[in-house]
C-alpha cells in the first residue's frame, strides 16, 4: 500500500475545439501527501481540477485513483469513489442553512429510499437522524456548530470558505482538491487556513492537492508542487527547487533580458 | 420524530375540512355553484403543489404542466368511458401514465437548462394537445363526452395524498438533494448527488400528480377537449407557483385558491374579467416581488411566533 500512488494521472489531456487547455498531464500523488497546484493564470490549473473530478472527460490519458480508472465517470461517481473538491468562487447552497449544505454530503451514504421517505418507514427517520446526528458532530469538528441553522449565505467570506471545505470533507474522501482555499481572504484568515488545512490532514488521513496563488501559503505547507503554464507541466519538485527553477521564474516573472547591461 | 409534530394536526384539519364541506353539500346548505367551486380549488391546487414541486423545489423551469393535465384527463376519460372501469381505478392509471409521459419527456429535455428547458416542455405539451386533437377515438377536434365522476370526497382524498407525499418527499434527504440541485447544480454534483436522477424523478412525480388532477379535472365537466389544454393552462398553473413564490409550498396552495375564487367570481363579469385578473396578478408581483410567501411555509410563522429568535426553515 506504501508504493502504491493514491492517484496516477497519466497523460492526460483536454482539448476544446482546437485549444489544448491541458495537455500531457503527469502527476503522480502518493497517500496522505500535500501537493501544490500552481502556474499563471490560465495555465489551466481549475481545468486540470475539472478533469479529476469528472466535469470534464479527458480527451487523452488516464487518471488512475486508488488503482480504477475514474476518467470518464461522472463527478457525483467520482466524488463517491472517494475524490471531493471546494470551488474557486465558492459555490455553497446559499438558501439551505449551514447544517443542510452538509447534509447534503451525507446524502450518499445514508440508505433509506424515496417511497420509505413517503410513507414515513422508521428507515426514514432512523436514517435522517442520523444524517442529522453525523452533520452536527461534523460542524463542532470545525467549530461552526454555533451557524447551524444560519443560511450559508450571511455567513461571513472567511467562514464560507471554511464551510466549503467542511462539505466537502463530509463526502468522506480520500483525496481532497482544494481551488484556491485562501483567495480573498486577509492575512490572518490565510494563517488559520493554513492551520485549518494542517488539521483535517491528520484528522481525516488525507491525500490534498491544492491550487493556490498565494506563494507563502504554497510554500509553507506544500510538501511537492507542480507548475503548470500554458496547459503543460513545467516543472516538479519541492518548494525550494521550484522557487529556484529557472523556468518557473520566468513564467512568473517573464524572460530576463541579457543584453540590456551588455 | 419532528415530522409527526405537524403530520397529525395536519390530518385533523384534514378531516376537519372535508368533514364541514361533506356536510354543508350533503345538506344542501352550499350548492352547486359553490362545490363546484370547491373541487375546481382542490385541482388547482393538486396542479400548484405538483408543479412546484418542479419549479420550486427542483428549480426546473417547466412550463407545459398541461400536457400531463391533459394525458392524466384523456387516459383517465378512456378508462371510465371506453373501458368502463371503476373512476378510482381511472384516477391511478390517469397518474401513471401521466408520470411515464413525464419521464418520456424528462429523459432527454432535463439535460437542458433554463429558458431551453422551458421551451422544450411547453413544446412537448404543445405536442401531447396535437396528439389528442387528430385521434378520432378520443373525439378530435369536437371533445370527448365524460360522466360526471368527480366528487367533493374524490378531489379531497386525492389533494390530501398530494400534499403529504410532497411534504414528505421534500422534508428527506430525497427532497434536500432536490433543492441542492436548485441551489447550485455544479455543487450538488460535487457532493455525489445523482442530479438528473432527481431532476427526473421530481418531473416524474409532478406529472404523476399532474395526471391526477387531469383524471379529476376530466370526470368534472361532462366534456373534454383538447382546446382546454393549451399553453395558457400550463401557464395559469405556472402563475399558481410564481404568485404563491417560488419554493414555498403554502405559497402555491395559498394562491391556487386565491386566484381559483377571484376568476370564479370575475365570471359574472366576462367584459373586464381578464383585465382584473391581470391587474391582481401585476399587483401582487409588484408589492411581493417574492410572490405572497416569498420562501417560507406558513408553519414557519408559528416557529415565529413560539420562539421569538427564530430559527430552521423548510418547515420540520
Amino acid at each position: 500500500m506504501e508504493n502504491k500512488p493514491l492517484l496516477e494521472v497519466k497523460n492526460t489531456g483536454i482539448q476544446f475545439g482546437g485549444l489544448k487547455a491541458v495537455q500531457n498531464l503527469n502527476m503522480v500523488l502518493n497517500q496522505g501527501e500535500l501537493v501544490g497546484l500552481i502556474g499563471p493564470n490560465g495555465a489551466g490549473k481549475t481545468t486540470s481540477f475539472n478533469l479529476l473530478t469528472g466535469v470534464y472527460v479527458p480527451t487523452e490519458g488516464d487518471i488512475i485513483f486508488n488503482g480504477e480508472r475514474v476518467n470518464g465517470l461522472p463527478p457525483f461517481k467520482v466524488t463517491r469513489k472517494g475524490i471531493s473538491r471546494t470551488f474557486q468562487n465558492i459555490r455553497l447552497f446559499n438558501d439551505l442553512s449551514v447544517l443542510e449544505n452538509v447534509k447534503v454530503a451525507y446524502h450518499s451514504l445514508a440508505k433509506h429510499n424515496i417511497l420509505s421517505s413517503v410513507l414515513r418507514l422508521p428507515s426514514h427517520f432512523k436514517g435522517e437522524q442520523e444524517m442529522e446526528e453525523k452533520s452536527i458532530e461534523f460542524l463542532k469538528i470545525f467549530s461552526l456548530d454555533k451557524y447551524k441553522d444560519e443560511l450559508a449565505k450571511n455567513l461571513p467570506y472567511g467562514q464560507q470558505r471554511r464551510l466549503e471545505i467542511a462539505r466537502a470533507l463530509a463526502t468522506g474522501p480520500k483525496l481532497l482538491l482544494l481551488d484556491e482555499p485562501a483567495a480573498g481572504m486577509n492575512p490572518q484568515e490565510t494563517k488559520d487556513l493554513m492551520d485549518l488545512i494542517a488539521f483535517i490532514r491528520n484528522k481525516f488521513d488525507l491525500t490534498i492537492l491544492l491550487i493556490e496563488h498565494d506563494m507563502n501559503l504554497v510554500m509553507g505547507v506544500c510538501e511537492r508542487i507542480y507548475v503548470l503554464d500554458h496547459g503543460q507541466l513545467l516543472a516538479e519538485g519541492s518548494p525550494e527547487e521550484i522557487r529556484n527553477h529557472p523556468k518557473v521564474i520566468e513564467a512568473y516573472l517573464g524572460e530576463e533580458v541579457h543584453d540590456v547591461n551588455a | 420524530m419532528k415530522k409527526s409534530k405537524q403530520f397529525w394536526p395536519f390530518i385533523v384539519v384534514a378531516v376537519l375540512v372535508y368533514a364541514v364541506v361533506q356536510f354543508l353539500i350533503s345538506a344542501e346548505i352550499i350548492n352547486q355553484f359553490y362545490s363546484n367551486t370547491l373541487i375546481l380549488i382542490a385541482i388547482n391546487i393538486i396542479l400548484a403543489v405538483s408543479l412546484h414541486l418542479v419549479i420550486g423545489i427542483t428549480g426546473q423551469f417547466s412550463i407545459g404542466h398541461a400536457g400531463f393535465l391533459a394525458v392524466g384527463a384523456y387516459i383517465s376519460a378512456i378508462v371510465t368511458m371506453k373501458l368502463h372501469l371503476p373512476f378510482v381505478v381511472a384516477i391511478i392509471i390517469g397518474g401513471i401514465v401521466a408520470a411515464l409521459a413525464g419521464l418520456i419527456v424528462g429523459i432527454p429535455s432535463l439535460r437542458l437548462k433554463g429558458d431551453y428547458l422551458a421551451i422544450a416542455t411547453l413544446g412537448f405539451a404543445e405536442i401531447i394537445r396535437i396528439v389528442f386533437l387528430n385521434i378520432d377515438a378520443v373525439g378530435g377536434a369536437a371533445g370527448m363526452q365524460v360522466s360526471h365522476l368527480t366528487t367533493w370526497t374524490y378531489a379531497f382524498v386525492c389533494l390530501v395524498i398530494t400534499l403529504v407525499v410532497i411534504v414528505n418527499f421534500t422534508n428527506s434527504r430525497h427532497g434536500l438533494a432536490a433543492i441542492s440541485v436548485r441551489e447550485n447544480e455544479i455543487a450538488s454534483d460535487a457532493m455525489g448527488i445523482n442530479t438528473t436522477y432527481y431532476k427526473v424523478i421530481a418531473f416524474a412525480i409532478g406529472s404523476f400528480f399532474a395526471g391526477v388532477a387531469g383524471a379529476l379535472f376530466s370526470h368534472n365537466f361532462y366534456i373534454i377537449q383538447p382546446s382546454q389544454f393549451g399553453f395558457l393552462k400550463s401557464f395559469d398553473i405556472l402563475i399558481f407557483v410564481v404568485l404563491g413564490g417560488l419554493g414555498s409550498l403554502s405559497g402555491a396552495v395559498l394562491s391556487a385558491i386565491l386566484l381559483t375564487v377571484v376568476s370564479t367570481y370575475l365570471q359574472g363579469y366576462p367584459e373586464t374579467r381578464m383585465i382584473i385578473y391581470s391587474l391582481v396578478l401585476i399587483l401582487v408581483m409588484l408589492y411581493r416581488p417574492k410572490g405572497l410567501m416569498g420562501t417560507m411555509e406558513i408553519t414557519d410563522y408559528f416557529k415565529l411566533w413560539r420562539t421569538p429568535k427564530g430559527g430552521g426553515q423548510h418547515g420540520k
